[in-house]
Parts: structure tokens; C-alpha cells; sequence
């Protein structure tokens, strides 16, 4: 339900049309793949109005305070950014493998163990300077989140586990481990009530990004957003990896080598998930303990989904994610509703996104051929008049 | 005055607790309150406070969650010196900001009178506790359950089981059973809601022991008392001060004697005995300064707690950091 069908349809683009068809032609798939997401999170909009409608609430005033609480003032539009930072890596956690085919739930469970290692690793490095251990906190980090996922990605590869049970599944596991390594081994005895590791200490700590007050969690977000997108779209490997997707079969007569592409990239996601707990960890709470498991790998899952596995498409729904968690606050306050109500939105967007994926293909005013074509027949005409 | 939950308001639990409490603060008048729920114990809770204190004006912050206090609510402190902080459970000391404060009530006194109409009540004389995680607040209200069946009869013994989260349905279900499947026949618990433990006891026969809030609405015929949290008191006392323009306390402490606790009223399953001896503790701890871990003690593995002669009443700081569980308690930290 998510394989990008792009390749295919490179494919069978009018290769022999002029350039400025060409042209047309890309301009009309790429508006259906931004219109056909915005219409469907205004539907999603629409229908959650409805909803505060049918509770008596008054669906302008929702739309009023998610500008206010998400982006209205220099506060507010810090606010959303500081939620939208550790999505941006949990997002890629399921986009990543998505393109591969996999739909991988599980990045909860690197984040959690990332944070872990990022903590852990903190002790032994204690004597070195900050610019040399807090790099080498986020590849502990990094290695064991993609060892995490990348055994998922392995296990549906070699073994025909499906991924999306495994890695759920495994986040549990990772649960369990961090609850057994925080409350046991790497426990800081001065933790009563909150068991913790040891302080990674203030020298480790990360400040915040100059001007807009966030920590770097979001830059390095974005900056691995890009990452990503550019190895998805713009080398050979992303491209043996949509190929993959779309095809295993057709992938594996071409010789690539289908295994190791999965492994590899599921990897990758895992430790981008194993990012966001290292900068929970480094720029937020100085220590691991059970609040990593905040629950951003299951709304990453929403921000991939919604961006439609784009990497690039991840930075904007993330940041609207992040307004609406935002914003939830000042609904509660303001409209006097439940927290649930915006679990709800989440919900239904979540629920049109997932039935527009079927929209894709169904309207002419998108297809390629048409305009192509139409310019044919247009241009075939004018020869005729001037004829 | 802004207060903040980590989990939903009517959770027949922790949470509710406090916004009972908030709630009653309401009507008074000079007062407004404004809450969020299901806040996480992230940086969320920062902005949280911030956008109180910006956008609602909230000038005293509640934030209720063991977890919110360092190193949330110590920055916000540090950050906002006119905004006054108190925080439910946290330790606060003289070197912490002088704007911030803690309050929590001693309720293992609660879960001691518990145990005390368990253990007449008990058949079998096994009870259970489903707990969710092995720190002090937890093990010091297994031990108080215990403690005050075994004043009744030293025979009892009590199993626990620790869930791992502080709200986990599925998981305290499955305890609940596993209890009862062992022979238990009074549970009590530990978590943040006790909703799902008390049902399952109630519907496999079993009596239960609320804790956090009054729960017999939801077991009127096996529920025996409860371990209640009443937090007015203090809220008061902190609007009181702030109306008055003075700083509200910075650490405050209490149980039953100061009304902090409370105790539910005893359901049909108490017997006249069971009422008689739990009356006469109850009266006693209203006095002040009754000891529950009492030597010659040993935890469960034999190793001793305390020697003859020696005692911790409620107030004892070494209460703030116990590990252990007294002998006769069935499972590990």
C-alpha cells in the first residue's frame, strides 16, 4: 500500500515527447502528489469539524487555536518545532524501509535503546572533551538502533518474518531491556522515585540552537531528512531500493541484491530513530530513563504516512504534528475538551490519508499522458491550420 | 494556578485525585484554575508551564507527576524567579530555587489500615499487591499492606507482582488473575488507576482495597476501605497564601493527622472486628508519629532491616529511599 509506484511509471512516460511535454508531464504528476495529501488532510479537517460540531464546539474556534497554540507567535511556533524534532527522525524510521516495501512500527524501540546507549556510552567517555564524546554517544546511539531495526529488515529478508509484526513486537522487548538496564545495572543510585541512569553530566549537554531556541535535534532532523531523500531519489542504490519495492521479483532477475538492500536500509532508519532518543538524552533530560518511550515512534508513523514515505515531504507534516500536539494544550484549556480529542484528529487524518493512497491514478487531470497528449493533438492541430 | 496531569482526569486514580481537588479550588473565589491532562514527562511539560504562564497568566504552577520535577520544572523555575512552583512528590531542598516547593502525603499509613481489614477478610490468608515499579513511594505501600495484615495475623503472607509502568490495563488484568489464580483473596494495588484492578478482582470473587481515590462504585460489594489522597488541604493553603501575597510553603508533608489522607468508607465486607482494630490504628496514627517498620524487622531474603528497640514513624527520611521488602512479601524489587 505504499510502494512508490514512480519508477514504473519513469518507465512509461513519453520518452520521445519534446521537452517542454516532458515537462508538462512531471509538473502533473507532481501536482497529484501534493494536491491529492492536502486535500486529503483538509477532509481530514472537515470531518473533525464535524465531529466538534456534532460535541457543540465551534470548529473555527479549533482553527484559531491551532494557529495560536502551533504557529501564531515566536512561542508557539517554538513550541511546535521542539515536538517536531524527534518526529522528524522517527518518521524517517518508517519511510525509509516504506520504500522498500516494509512498513516497519516498530522505531519506538530505537529510540528507547538509542537514548540507552547514548547514556551508557556517556560513562566511559566521561575523561574526553565534548566536541569528541557526545559524536561518539550519537554512533552508539546510531549502531544500536540500526542493529534494532536492521534485524527486523533481516528477519523478513532471510527468515519471511513480516516486518511490521517483528518490529512492533521487538519495541516491547526494547521496552523491557531499558526497564531492566535503567532499574538494575545502569541505575543511578540517587534515583529514588525516577530510576535513571547516571547524568551524562552538564559538559555533554547540548544547548540549544542559536535564535529560534530549539535543541539541534531539529536541524539534525532536517539535515537527515535531506539525507535521506537525496540517497532515495538521487542514487543508484535509493533507486535499487524503489526498484526492490515495487518489484522484488523484477528487482531480483535484474540481479540486485534484494537482501542486503533491505537490511541495509532498514538499518539506516533504525538508527535515525535511535537519533531522536540520543538528543532526548543530550539536549533534553540529561539522563535515560522510562520517559523515552514518549510515544514518538507511533506518531512518526502518522508524520511518514501523512508526508506519503517522502523524506522531504516528512519536514512540513512533522512541523504540522507538531502544532497540533502543541495546540492541544490551549483545546483543552480553551475549548474544555478531553486530551483524547486530539487523539481523535490524528485519528481521522491518519484514516483519510491511508484511503486517498487509493485515489492515486483515478483522476485524468493528473496523468501525464493526457497532457502530453493534449499538446500533441493541440500542436498536430496547429500544423493542420497553418497548413 | 495551573495544574498538570501526566495521565486523563477521571482515571478513578491519581490523576482524578488531583483534579478532585482542583476542582473543589474552583469555587473559590480570587481563583482560577486551569489544567491540562495526559501531559507526558517530557520537554512537552516545559511548554506546557510556559503557555500557562504566557497565555493564562497562571502565576502558581501543579504539576503532579513524579517525573515533571527535575529537570522540567527546575528550569522553568530557574527561568520564570516570579512564577511560584510547587511539585507533588519531588524532593525539595534549601539549594533548589527558592520559587519551587514540593507536597506529598504519607499514605502508606492508608495502605497499612488496608492491610489490616484485608487480613480479616482474607480466607486463605495469601493477599496480593499489583504494583508498578520497585521504587520507594511503591515498596514502602507493599510493606505498609503487609505490616498491617500481619498486626492482625503473622501468619499472612503477600505476593506481589510489579507491572513495569505506571499504566499498563492488559498487564495489571494479568496480574490481577495471576494473584488469584496463586490463592490470593484480597488484592490491592499500586498504579495510576486502579480501575482495572479492582473490576478483575471483584468479578473473580476477590476482596479489594482501593488506593488514590475512592473505587467502591466500581466493586460495591468487595470493596473493603481505601488509601485516599486528599490534596485540598494543601491546595488551599497554597491559594490562601498567594491571595494573601505572601509565598506559599516550600515543603510540605503530612498524613492522616493532618488530613492529607484519608480513608474510604468501609464497604459491607468489613466485619464489626475488622472496623473495631482498624478504628483504634487509625485513631492512633491521628496522634502522629506511628511507626509502621518497626524492629527486630528482616526484608525477604533475611537480610535485617532494623534491630529491636529501633523504628521509623511516618516522617523518617529513610523512608524516602527504602529498597526492600519485609519478609513475608512473595516477589523481588
Amino acid at each position: 500500500m505504499v510502494a512508490d509506484a514512480a519508477p514504473s511509471q519513469l518507465a512509461a512516460a513519453p520518452s520521445r515527447a519534446p521537452v517542454g511535454l516532458q515537462i508538462r508531464a512531471w509538473l502533473a504528476r507532481r501536482a497529484e502528489s501534493i494536491a491529492i495529501p492536502v486535500a486529503a488532510a483538509l477532509a481530514g479537517f472537515a470531518l473533525f469539524g464535524l465531529f466538534l460540531a456534532c460535541l457543540g464546539k465551534s470548529p473555527f474556534q479549533l482553527i484559531d487555536i491551532v494557529y495560536r497554540g502551533g504557529f501564531g507567535s515566536s512561542f508557539a511556533l517554538g513550541n511546535s518545532l521542539q515536538r517536531a524534532a524527534p518526529l522528524l527522525f522517527a518518521a524517517l524510521c518508517v519511510a525509509l524501509p516504506a520504500r522498500l516495501g516494509l512498513v516497519v512500527i516498530g522505531g519506538e524501540g530505537a529510540i528507547i535503546l538509542g537514548g540507552i546507549a547514548a547514556a551508557a556510552a556517556a560513562q566511559p567517555l566521561a575523561s574526553l572533551p565534548a566536541a569528541l564524546a557526545i559524536p561518539l554517544m550519537a554512533c552508539a546511539a546510531a549502531v544500536v538502533g540500526a542493529v534494532w531495526i536492521g534485524a527486523v529488515g533481516w528477519l523478513q529478508a532471510y527468515r519471511g518474518v513480516n516486518a511490521t509484526i517483528s518490529s512492533l513486537l521487538l519495541s516491547y522487548i526494547a521496552i523491557a531491556i531499558s526497564n531492566h538496564l535503567i532499574e538494575g545495572p545502569l541505575r543511578d543510585p540517587t534515583s529514588l522515585n525516577k530510576p535513571s541512569t547516571l547524568p551524562i553530566g552538564d559538559a555533554f549537554m547540548l544547548s540549544p540552537m542559536p535564535w529560534i531556541g530549539v535543541h539541534w535535534g531539529l536541524g539534525c532532523g532536517v539535515v537527515a531528512c535531506i539525507v535521506a531523500y537525496v540517497l532515495m531519489d538521487r542514487t543508484t542504490l535509493g533507486f535499487a531500493a524503489r526498484i526492490a519495492g515495487g518489484n522484488v521479483r523484477a528487482a531480483q532477475i535484474q540481479g540486485l541484491p534484494v537482501g542486503r538492500l533491505i537490511v541495509g536500509f532498514t538499518a539506516l532508519g533504525g538508527a535515525f530513530a535511535a537519533l531522536a532518543g540520543f538528543f532526548e538524552v543530550v539536549a533534553v533530560q540529561g539522563t535515560a530513563n522510562g520517559t523515552l518511550a514518549a510515544g514518538y515512534g507511533y506518531t512518526g508513523i502518522l508524520v511518514a504516512f501523512l508526508g506519503r514515505q517522502n523524506p522531504l515531504a516528512i519536514v512540513p507534516v512533522a512541523v504540522l504534528l507538531g502544532g497540533i500536539e502543541a495546540s492541544s494544550g490551549l483545546i483543552q484549556r480553551r475549548m474544555q475538551l478531553p486530551d483524547a480529542t486530539v487523539l481523535v484528529f490524528e485519528g481521522l487524518l491518519f484514516l483519510v490519508v491511508l484511503l486517498s493512497e487509493t485515489l492515486y491514478g483515478r483522476f485524468k487531470i493528473f496523468s501525464p499522458h493526457l497532457w502530453a497528449e493534449k499538446r500533441e493533438t493541440a500542436s498536430a492541430s496547429a500544423v493542420s491550420v497553418a497548413a | 494556578m495551573g495544574v498538570i496531569y501526566v495521565g486523563p482526569k477521571d482515571d478513578y486514580g491519581y490523576n482524578q485525585a488531583h483534579a478532585e481537588a482542583a476542582k473543589a479550588l474552583k469555587a473559590m473565589s480570587g481563583v482560577e484554575v486551569t489544567e491540562e491532562e495526559r501531559v507526558p514527562e517530557t520537554n512537552a511539560v516545559e511548554k506546557t508551564m510556559e503557555s500557562m504562564i504566557n497565555l493564562d497568566g497562571a502565576t502558581l504552577l501543579l504539576p503532579t507527576s513524579f517525573g515533571y520535577y527535575n529537570p522540567y520544572l527546575l528550569s522553568e523555575a530557574k527561568k520564570n524567579p516570579k512564577i511560584q512552583f510547587r511539585h507533588c512528590g519531588g524532593l525539595w531542598t534549601d539549594k533548589d530555587p527558592k520559587n519551587a516547593g514540593s507536597y506529598f502525603g504519607y499514605i502508606a499509613q492508608g495502605q497499612y489500615l488496608n492491610g489490616i481489614t484485608a487480613a480479616y477478610a482474607s480466607k486463605s490468608k495469601k493477599i496480593g499487591f499489583v504494583a508498578a515499579k520497585p521504587i520507594p513511594q511503591v515498596l514502602n505501600n507493599i510493606n505498609a499492606f503487609l505490616l498491617g495484615a500481619q498486626s492482625v495475623d503473622p501468619n499472612i503472607t503477600c505476593q506481589v507482582i510489579f507491572t513495569g509502568e505506571w499504566s499498563l490495563a492488559v498487564k495489571e488484568a494479568e496480574a490481577t488473575n495471576a494473584l488469584i489464580d496463586g490463592g490470593a483473596d484480597v488484592v490491592t494495588c499500586h498504579v495510576d488507576s486502579p480501575k482495572v484492578v479492582v473490576e478483575t478482582a471483584a468479578r473473580r470473587g476477590a476482596f479489594v482495597c482501593g488506593y488514590h481515590v475512592d473505587q467502591s462504585p466500581l466493586a460495591p460489594q468487595k470493596y473493603l476501605t481505601g488509601a485516599e489522597w486528599n490534596w485540598l488541604p494543601i491546595y488551599k493553603s497554597f491559594a490562601e497564601a498567594m491571595l494573601a501575597g505572601k509565598v506559599p510553603e516550600h515543603f510540605v508533608r503530612g498524613g492522616l493527622s493532618d488530613g492529607y489522607v484519608k480513608m474510604s468508607p468501609y464497604g459491607p465486607g468489613v466485619s464489626d472486628a475488622a472496623r473495631k482494630n482498624a478504628d483504634a490504628v487509625k485513631a492512633e496514627m491521628l496522634k502522629g508519629g506511628f511507626q509502621i517498620i518497626k524492629g527486630p524487622l528482616k526484608d525477604n531474603a533475611g537480610k535485617e532491616i532494623l534491630p529491636s528497640g529501633k523504628a521509623y514513624a511516618e516522617k523518617a527520611v529513610e523512608l524516602e529511599s527504602t529498597n526492600y521488602l519485609v519478609s513475608g512479601v512473595k516477589g523481588s524489587v
